[in-house]
């Protein structure tokens, strides 16, 4: 006698129970604490904090420690906190020019106000693996301090090219006026402006734009990038409190920001120039900031008059589907029994095969 | 067991005023797919998150709710949205479809008539029934507007032309109050009449595409069809191996390695209920 | 001519059309009645393409009127009196539009049937059987095997992409067909077999249409009137004997020089 399968309460509660202890792993082993996540794994927390838009280390830390490390599980953890957090309001602007800087490079001039920063980089390191850390190792010896201190301010790279007006000026367009939606809050509707689908460029997944970038640098959507400049740094968040009606800081964040410039032709309107495509993200992530810059300078194609025929150039299916959140949850939704839609097509493609026999039959 | 912390039913008011006001754009204008700020809920992307930020929405500590997956009651995803609301809201659920004020379903349709106190809500992947033509939205929005639906009919057609027949079988398109034309979320094409005139309103929750539409209350939806080539809904030769039932949404059970099959109701409750009021079916293979 | 009605079907006044500041096509009227075949020729950049668009609705021009015939309400500017539903169910009902790549103009994935039978669909066509009917009578009447009407274009000929082309835009009867240069890309004896075709289609349903060709032998068989544009400006105007034979302007006797003989 067949009997329908029952207990999925049951079983859930101790599928729970499996994945907390799979989750720490031998007991024999000291347990993992937030604060060696965030300094020893603080990039992985960077990310988690960008493309979960939240900037606090703690949470990223105790997402990528709930979700054993799997980053796009931890975002999506840090997502269903972020939404039901009240909003207060918006910050105002960044204002990277005063940004504490850390690092900043360009490749577009051999030296420029400011001068070039290496800084704490991956770039020119050898990568082989180094074997004794696998044993703990010692403390790194304190890198030097330099003989002078880094500008206070540094202008941007864009900025200097702006005054021979070789490079359109950064000024919102018209469809951009205005306070621009939240994403997370708002029902976007397509086109998106370009301050919509920098948001979307700034929580989206950063394998995904990598990719994208990529693909324009390979031809599909070319357009002349330069790294115009990567800038690495603490900027300040201000914000206007209602009722104290000025600026106050209420923090210091490390972002990343890119400027691409980029060749364009020039059209009826608008002689040659440089034109610009800009990433910014939290923390310490150049891949992903340069990879925005990229992508977001191919969705200004339409704008800028240019063809549109590659895919990192195409605003829907960019931003359709760069949020690994929307599409880690609608990928793995196969899982989910579909076996009623099963059924009826059982039932279609076995009339379609009898039909088909049928008709070899009769011939 | 209530989680501390958090609003009744999860979504704040203010997000809840914002939901509701979308429903009832869409109650108003039935078919049309209106966009809302979805929220970022803490269960996945298709997995039923725009269905459960209407249910959200609509939910009041009275109601009792059913939630089913594939028809039945107890199926995984089923039994963690339940426990989901029972868990922010300390609702009453139940089972029971004619207990139910608030049914939150996927991909069925129960198989007793839903009555005027009842509020259905789908859970639907892909709320753009053009999308397959048409990925873009800004071109679908404008065939919608346009009322440009031909090509829907070209689909149709190319399956006449080619099969003799309709090959598709769930989320089949329908027309709604003869003006859009709407995703009826993926139940099977046997469920599709039941929309039509339906006592109870029907709602939808997109969540990753951030849509909510819906149906009112006594509201025409066709199914899209040729005058020759009406529609139709799947037939079973077998009966309900457990109830005997040959009016239901029938699944195809495989019982051995041999691939032995048995026929059994979709719809959990229904079934019971038919055994509970004294219906036997053939057991199946022994 | 004497047999054309009295009223136009389309009147165009003072249209100019600029990207930019460049200007594309300056100034063109002219009228074209029930029936009527004009051809517009010229060079690639003489602002033919444009005019075209801007003729069938498919771009605003910046200044001057499209004037058409409207079934019922008489003549109207199709860029500013009808909405954009009106124009686009114009497009698909009372117009035709034939275009150069008949992949644009077709579904390739699309069996050819449905093709055909798609504007009827779109329009409200319920019933298989005729929508089938249908199909099959055009894909006759175009001179198409009927053994292909459940094969996608995509597996035609440049010659019966065409045809199939012409089928889809003429099933819903209309009184206007646009053509953007029909017979470009196709072997001169398709070539001819095509304007043969389009010549008794054009006849037998007393089709007006406006063709927009570089090639001097297709206006010549099939157009009544003809417009020679020269860097986006008519510069001759008249019949088609008349302006071929006897060409009064100098770019106009350039023209005709160079593909003589025809």
């Amino acid at each position: 006698m067949y009997v329908a399968v029952k207990g999925g309460e049951t079983a859930i509660e101790n599928a729970e129970k499996l994945l907390a202890e799979e989750r720490r792993g031998n007991p024999d082993v000291p347990e993992i604490s937030l604060e060696q996540i965030s300094e020893q794994l603080s990039l992985s927390v960077d990310r988690v904090m960008a493309e979960g838009s939240l900037h606090d280390r703690k949470l990223a830390s105790l997402a990528i420690k709930q979700a054993r490390g799997d980053l796009v599980e931890a975002i999506f953890l840090l997502r269903a906190y972020r939404t039901t957090l009240p909003r207060f309001g918006a910050s105002e602007p960044l204002d990277t020019a005063q940004m504490a800087i850390q690092r900043r490079v360009s490749a577009t001039f051999k030296d420029l106000p400011g001068g070039q920063i290496l800084g704490p980089s991956f770039d020119y390191t050898h990568r082989l693996l180094d074997f004794d850390l696998a044993e703990n190792g010692a403390m790194p010896e304190p890198a030097p301090e330099a003989d002078t201190p880094v500008d206070a301010t540094m202008p941007r790279v864009a900025d200097l090219l702006g005054e021979e007006g070789l490079i359109e000026r950064e000024i919102p367009n018209d469809q951009d006026a205005g306070e621009p939606l939240d994403l997370t809050r708002d029902a976007a509707r397509f086109p998106l402006d370009r301050a919509t689908r920098m948001q979307g460029l700034a929580r989206g997944d950063e394998g995904f734009l990598l990719s994208l970038g990529y693909s324009t640098q390979r031809g599909y959507g070319r357009n002349h990038p330069f790294a115009g400049e990567i800038r690495l740094g603490e900027a300040s968040v201000e914000f206007i409190p209602e009722e104290l009606g000025f600026a106050i800081e209420i923090a210091d964040i490390t972002v990343t920001e890119c400027q691409m410039v980029n060749r364009f032709q020039g059209s009826d309107e608008i002689p040659a120039q440089f034109t610009r495509g800009y990433g910014l993200v939290f923390g310490h992530n150049e891949r992903k900031a340069m990879s925005a810059a990229l992508v977001d300078r191919a969705l200004r194609a339409e704008e800028l008059g240019e063809a549109t025929d590659a895919p990192a150039q195409d605003q829907e299916f960019v931003l359709s589907h760069a949020d690994n959140v929307e599409a880690s949850g609608f990928v793995q939704h196969l899982k989910l029994p579909h076996y009623v839609d099963f059924q009826s097509e059982l039932i279609t493609v076995r009339a379609l095969r009898a039909e088909a026999l049928d008709k070899q039959a009769a011939e | 067991m209530n989680a501390t912390g958090y609003n009744f039913a999860y979504l704040d008011e203010q997000t809840k005023r914002m939901i509701r006001r979308a429903i009832l754009k869409a109650v108003a204008i039935p078919g049309y797919q209106v966009p809302f700020g979805g929220r970022e809920m803490p269960l996945p992307y298709g997995w039923g998150t725009g269905g459960i930020q209407v249910t959200a929405s609509i939910i009041g500590a009275d109601d009792v709710l059913k939630v089913i997956d594939q028809g039945a009651d107890d199926t995984t995803n089923a039994v963690n949205i339940r426990r989901f609301f029972a868990k922010t809201a300390g609702v009453t659920t139940t089972e029971h479809t004619t207990d139910a004020t608030i049914i939150q379903t996927r991909h069925r349709i129960p198989e007793v008539l839903l009555s005027a106190h009842q509020t259905i809500v789908y859970q639907v992947p892909t709320p753009e029934p053009l999308r397959w033509i048409e990925p873009r939205e800004a071109e679908t929005r404008k065939m919608h507007a346009l009322t440009e639906y031909g090509i829907m009919h070209v689909g149709l057609y190319e399956d006449i032309a080619r099969f003799g027949r309709v090959t598709t079988s769930y989320n089949y398109p329908v027309r709604v109050n003869a003006r859009y034309v709407m995703s009826p979320s993926p139940i099977p094409k046997f469920d599709n009449p039941k929309m039509d005139q339906m006592d109870a309103l029907q709602l939808f929750g997109a969540g990753r595409e951030k849509r909510v539409y819906a149906i009112p209350p006594h509201t025409s939806v066709e199914s899209l069809d040729f005058e020759d080539h009406p529609f139709q809904i799947e037939t079973w030769e077998e009966r309900c191996a457990l109830c005997d039932a040959d009016d239901s949404f029938l699944d195809e059970v495989i019982t051995d390695d041999a691939g032995t099959r048995m026929h059994v109701c979709s719809d959990s409750d229904y079934c019971r209920d038919r055994q509970e009021a004294g219906h036997v079916g053939d057991g199946g293979p022994e | 001519m004497s047999d054309f009605d009295d009223a136009p079907l389309l009147r165009v006044s003072g249209l100019t059309h600029r990207y930019g500041n460049t200007i594309a096509c300056r100034d063109v009227s002219f009228e074209l009645y029930p029936g009527e075949v004009l051809g517009i020729v010229g060079e690639s950049g003489s602002g033919k393409t444009t005019l075209l668009d801007c003729l069938s609705g498919r771009l605003r021009p910046s200044t001057g009127e499209v004037a058409y015939d409207v079934r019922g309400r008489g003549l109207l500017d199709i860029h500013r009196q009808l909405s954009e539903p009106e124009r686009r169910m114009l497009m698909r009902t009372d117009w035709g539009i034939v275009l150069q790549d008949p992949r644009e103009g077709l579904r390739m994935r699309v069996s050819a049937g449905a093709n055909v039978g798609e504007r009827l669909m779109a329009i409200g066509a319920r019933h298989y059987g005729e929508i089938r009917a249908q199909a099959v009578d055009w894909m006759e009447r175009v001179e198409l095997d009927l053994a292909r009407i459940d094969d996608p274009p995509s597996t035609f000929s440049g010659g019966m992409r065409q045809r199939l082309q012409i089928a889809r835009n003429l099933v819903t009867g209309p009184r206007l067909v646009f053509m953007d240069e029909p017979t470009s890309g196709l072997d001169v004896s398709v070539q001819a077999r095509l304007l043969d075709l389009l010549r008794r289609l054009t006849r037998e349903l007393n089709l007006a249409s406006i063709v927009v060709t570089h090639d001097l032998g297709v206006v010549r068989l099939l157009s009544h009137r003809l417009i020679v544009m020269r860097d986006g400006e008519v510069v001759e105007h008249g019949l088609t004997d008349r302006v071929l034979d006897d060409p009064r302007h100098p770019y106009t006797q350039l023209l005709v020089s160079s593909i003589l003989p025809v």
